[in-house]
């Protein structure tokens, strides 16, 4: 069980795996950076087929790489979004700033 | 009642969830109120281990009751404290932008539960107590 990470172009694709709490956001921030660093990212993709579960800390990974995508003309991905996931993303306003 | 005791390892978040929603299931809820009751216990742990404790390790306890189909679930930290507790409770405020924090996790709990209310004191702790009814769904059809 493990979150991976894989380039489709200039896409950086994450396929989440667990749950999105602090926790998990802590490590997918790093590898995103990381990802970035050597690899030509321009967009990121989340996967959310493997995860039921996303709190505030997710919301809060996820914008922060918007940042970083946004400052280089880049855009955030989100599929395979369940209900709950769906939920947290309208309640805090994220689908506003990502695009849904 | 049950009582969870565990230290402010950001792996404990996910623990706290299963302990939760384990002690719920007697209720036979929803998933909805499920997964509401899950992502508040997740926002009251993850502040006491970011806020309260700022990575370091302490006590965290979790301790919930269900008493006619309300439950009640209070987050305990012996953390820092909260210096002004409305501001907060703003949404969108917080004290670390720069970890990613978005100032929701309130605003969660108060979206996600029927009540909340929340005690602190600086260098002494914070507690968070939250209720919401379940089962409404089976017992009125």
């Amino acid at each position: 069980m493990a979150t991976s990470y894989k380039m489709q172009g200039n896409t950086l694709w994450v396929q989440l795996e667990g749950e999105l709490d602090h926790h998990l956001a802590q490590q997918v921030k790093k590898k995103c950076q990381m990802m970035m660093v050597s690899n030509p990212v321009e967009n990121i993709g989340f996967d959310f087929l493997k995860t039921d579960f996303m709190d505030s800390s997710g919301v809060g990974m996820i914008m922060g790489r918007y940042q970083e995508v946004h400052a280089i003309g880049g855009r955030i991905y989100t599929k395979n979004v369940n209900r709950n996931i769906d939920r947290i993303m309208t309640i805090s306003g994220l689908y506003k700033i990502i695009g849904q | 009642m049950i009582r969870f005791e565990f230290d402010s390892q950001s792996e404990n978040e996910a623990m706290a969830r299963v302990v939760i929603a384990a002690y719920l299931l007697r209720e036979d809820p929803t998933l909805e109120e499920m997964a509401d009751i899950k992502t508040a216990v997740s926002e009251a742990v993850t502040n006491s281990i970011i806020h309260g404790y700022e990575e370091e390790i302490g006590k965290i306890i979790m301790e919930a009751d269900i008493e006619d189909h309300c439950l009640t679930v209070s987050v305990t930290d012996y953390g820092k404290g909260i210096q002004d507790i409305e501001k907060a409770m703003e949404p969108l405020f917080t004290t670390k932008p720069d970890k990613e924090r978005v100032g929701m996790g309130f605003a969660f709990m108060e979206a996600f539960m029927d009540e909340l209310s929340v005690e602190s004191e600086v260098n002494k702790g914070t507690k968070v107590i939250m209720k919401k009814r379940v089962n409404q769904w089976s017992k009125e059809n």
